[in-house]
């Protein structure tokens, strides 16, 4: 617990996690709220379109967990950590679970602040959340982006440099995973096991010949991220600090 | 043209803009070869499909051209520059002249390395360039790249913090942009006057196989639109950099 | 030769630099003094152009330092030695601003030889020490050959050998009869090096002249008297309304000159075995000059009668 308390602290006395916290809220919500604002016509508004601005406030969570541990290695305070707590994959896990924690929070907020602000501004909707479908839907992405949070900690951890880990994350996510699409025959196969194709589909409606179900595809996506932490605390006990 | 000598050996005298330009090389050609080696012949190879992938060098261009400016501030020697050069409006355009040519280089290599990859895999594929539009979306690569460098360092001598300025940057470019299309009613009519839509307009690669639209520029003007914009936030950022302290 | 008249600098409400006038005059070394937070690196990057007055004007031969040509000609300095790119070798980091002052590419190495830094010139400077950074910041300051030279605080953190190193080179540069104008907040380092100086507390000037005159004008003057008759003397100066204070078989005369004692001695046939001129520390006269000043008190100091 001390270990947490320490982490909660280091977090949020810096100013990283205050404008990710809006920037990711404030924009998901806006969109959301414009969503709802400008729409008319004779389709009512579906549950998806109240979500699209989540995956703005993924790049920020991806951005803000990679930055909670490359700026400790960048100011060094990274070894004052672990003067204090020698044990590098407790002190590590510690910070994983503190940034997680708040990413899953800041993922329930946006995704329930995007659907209540569609369902307010909206006219012609009722957007109930009826099924257990729906509700995966929206509060799912809590559990994206808590994972995601651990996933851009572990690509930190391995990386340690800002404009590093923020390239890598966010070029992987943006751009790899859908120009892999492209690849004629082989690329669309391939593109299913990625793993923010994964959240797509744990987010979306697959349909029955997806080849995982949503709660599979959070599974593996929750595989991947567990084998990339698990190397990059061997790598941190290991290497020189 | 000491100034742009000077940027040019700050430059090439770290390790990151070597790297990126091989990233941003490598990764497109790279996927142009995979694109030519693993279709068929149901889906016809042509010059607009060998460009694809340029999309990833030219994210990498963005972070090489943010870092560029953006390490100066976190190392301090921004001052050493402007110590050196105290008329900083000259400082900042030798700077962008020496990036810029790079990212130039670096565009036409990717293009016409992954237009000559596909060429030498399926030699068969129709893909000379023979009307001035091949060429635009070819050559016009360079283009791009270079005048994306030019809003990237605005936005680093802006911001000049390197995680903000890349995180912008990228979301920006790749996230954004898109999402702004999902606002019902009217969202398509603001897309089409967003710069990084503007310039994937004058390369001619629409990688969204939605069929073309009405579009309000052509090639050429969308791309003189995507420069004005680049050009407008470079001369904010040159004016900001001259008024605050170093 | 510098020249700031009504320097002011505000970051937001806190006053850096408040009102500041002074001059640094050509061929000497003069000596920046003032506590931590004083604001004498405000200062000195407003000298240098990076930061801009909030009111106010620093002139260097009287030009803007962001009028002179090829700057780096006329002014060097040298401020915070880790401005460099970790990842940049030393002659590269040298190189570019050569090339920025249109200096050939062999002062580069004539610059890194003079502060011997020669044998590690291709090494990165992320890798170099605090002691081999300042010297690679010295260089950079000489670089372009310049008449005036700045300083910001360059023995902080330094090993004895470096602050010798760095005192040596100072008298060289005065030697050489360049104007060096260099901030500390040590007045004992500056005693050494310094002939004029320039004693700034809270943004504000305090005091601008000579050490020598620092020394006598700010010091509280004490002589020591040691005579057989001591007591008698002692009443005979307290009548004239002297202070004096008791110090077992001697006494201290606040203020009075030796001289006047020695007469008012010897007009009542008084021996004296000791007449001394006690002089205050550098360091007591510039505590009791910036005592007020201090930004960051320790509240433990003894009010003062």
């Amino acid at each position: 617990m001390t270990l947490l308390a320490t982490e909660r602290i280091k977090l949020f006395t810096t100013r990283s996690p205050w404008w990710s916290t809006v920037l990711a809220l404030g924009v998901t919500v806006g969109l959301a709220t414009m969503v709802g604002l400008t729409h008319d016509g004779p389709r009512p508004l579906t549950l998806t379109q109240t979500q699209f601005g989540t995956q703005f406030g993924l790049m920020v969570i991806l951005v803000m967990a990679a930055l909670a541990v490359t700026t400790e290695y960048r100011f060094a305070t990274i070894r004052a950590t672990f003067q204090a707590i020698p044990n590098r994959t407790a002190a590590l896990l510690a910070k994983t679970t503190v940034v997680a924690l708040l990413a899953t929070v800041l993922g329930e907020i946006a995704a329930f602040g995007s659907w209540a602000a569609a369902k307010i501004t909206a006219t012609n909707t009722d957007l109930a959340l009826t099924t257990a479908d729906d509700w995966r839907r929206v509060a799912g992405t809590g559990l994206v982006y808590g994972i995601a949070a651990v996933m851009a900690v572990a690509v930190g951890i391995l990386v340690r440099q800002s404009a590093g880990a923020i390239s890598v994350l966010l070029i992987w996510v943006m751009l790899v995973e859908n120009l892999v699409g492209l690849i004629p025959r082989v690329g669309a196969d391939i593109q299913e096991w990625l793993p923010f194709i994964a959240v797509q589909r744990f987010l979306g409606n697959p349909g029955p010949d997806a080849v995982l179900g949503p709660w599979a595809s959070l599974a593996y996506f929750a595989g991947v991220t567990a084998v990339l932490l698990v190397a990059a605390l061997g790598s941190a006990a290991k290497r020189d600090a | 043209m000491s100034l742009v000598a000077a940027e040019r050996i700050k430059l090439f005298s770290t390790r990151s803009p070597w790297w990126c330009a091989l990233v941003a090389i490598a990764l497109p050609i790279g996927f142009a070869a995979l694109l030519a080696s693993q279709g068929g012949d149901e889906v016809p190879l042509t010059v607009g499909t060998t460009q694809a992938a340029n999309g990833l060098g030219r994210a990498v261009i963005m972070v090489m051209a943010a870092l560029a400016i953006t390490t100066e501030y976190r190392f301090g020697t921004i001052r050493s520059t402007f110590q050196a050069t105290p008329n900083r409006v000259s400082a900042l355009l030798a700077k962008t002249a020496v990036v810029t040519t790079l990212a130039a280089v670096i565009g036409e290599l990717v293009a016409f390395g992954s237009w000559a990859v596909c060429r030498w895999i399926k030699p068969e594929a129709d893909l000379a360039l023979d009307t001035a539009d091949d060429w635009r979306s070819v050559a016009g690569v360079g283009l791009v790249f270079a005048l994306t460098a030019v809003l990237a360092l605005g936005v680093g001598i802006l911001v000049r913090q390197t995680a903000g300025a890349v995180a912008l940057l990228l979301v920006y470019s790749q996230l954004v942009e898109g999402l702004v299309t999902l606002i019902p009613r009217i969202g398509d009519d603001i897309h089409q006057w967003l710069p990084f839509f503007a310039a994937d307009q004058f390369i001619g690669n629409d990688a969204s196989g939605q069929p073309p639209r009405d579009l309000p520029l052509s090639p050429w003007g969308y791309l003189a639109y995507f420069a004005v914009i680049a050009v407008a936030v470079l001369a904010v950022a040159i004016i900001t950099a001259n008024r605050r302290d170093a | 030769m510098i020249e700031a008249t009504g320097l002011t600098k505000h970051y937001g409400r806190t006053v850096a630099v408040d009102h500041l006038s002074f001059t640094v005059e050509a061929g000497r070394v003069t000596g920046f003094l003032g506590p931590n937070g004083a604001g004498k690196s405000t200062t000195m990057r407003m000298v240098l152009g990076l930061d801009r007055p909030t009111s106010g004007d620093v002139r260097i031969d009287g030009k803007h330092y962001r009028d002179l040509k090829l700057p780096l000609t006329t002014v060097g300095a040298l401020l915070d030695a880790k401005w460099v790119h970790p990842n940049r070798s030393a002659r590269a980091h040298l190189r570019w601003l050569a090339k920025a002052t249109k200096l050939p590419r062999k002062r580069v190495d004539e610059v890194l030889d003079l502060v011997g830094l020669g044998s590690v010139a291709n090494k990165n400077a992320g890798g170099f020490s605090l002691g081999m950074s300042q010297r690679l910041g010295i260089a950079a300051a000489l670089l372009g050959d310049p008449k005036v030279l700045l300083f910001d605080e360059p023995v902080n953190g330094l090993d004895p050998e470096g602050i010798l190193w760095i005192r040596r080179f100072m008298h060289r540069l005065a030697a050489e009869g360049r104007t060096v104008f260099v901030s500390s907040h040590l007045l004992s380092e500056m005693a050494q090096t310094a002939q004029d100086l320039v004693v700034i507390g809270r943004g504000k000037l305090i005091y601008q002249g000579t050490v020598s005159d620092f020394v006598e004008n700010a010091t509280e003057n004490t002589v020591l008297v040691r005579s057989p008759e001591l007591t008698r003397l002692a009443d005979l100066l307290r009548a004239d309304g002297v202070q004096v204070v008791e110090d077992g078989d001697s006494i201290r005369v606040a203020n009075l000159a030796s001289s006047a004692i020695g007469e008012l001695a010897a007009a009542h046939r008084i021996v004296l075995h000791e007449l001394n001129p006690q002089l205050g520390s550098l360091e007591e006269a510039f505590i009791q000059l910036t005592g007020e000043s201090v930004e960051y008190h320790a509240h433990d100091k003894e009010p003062t009668a």
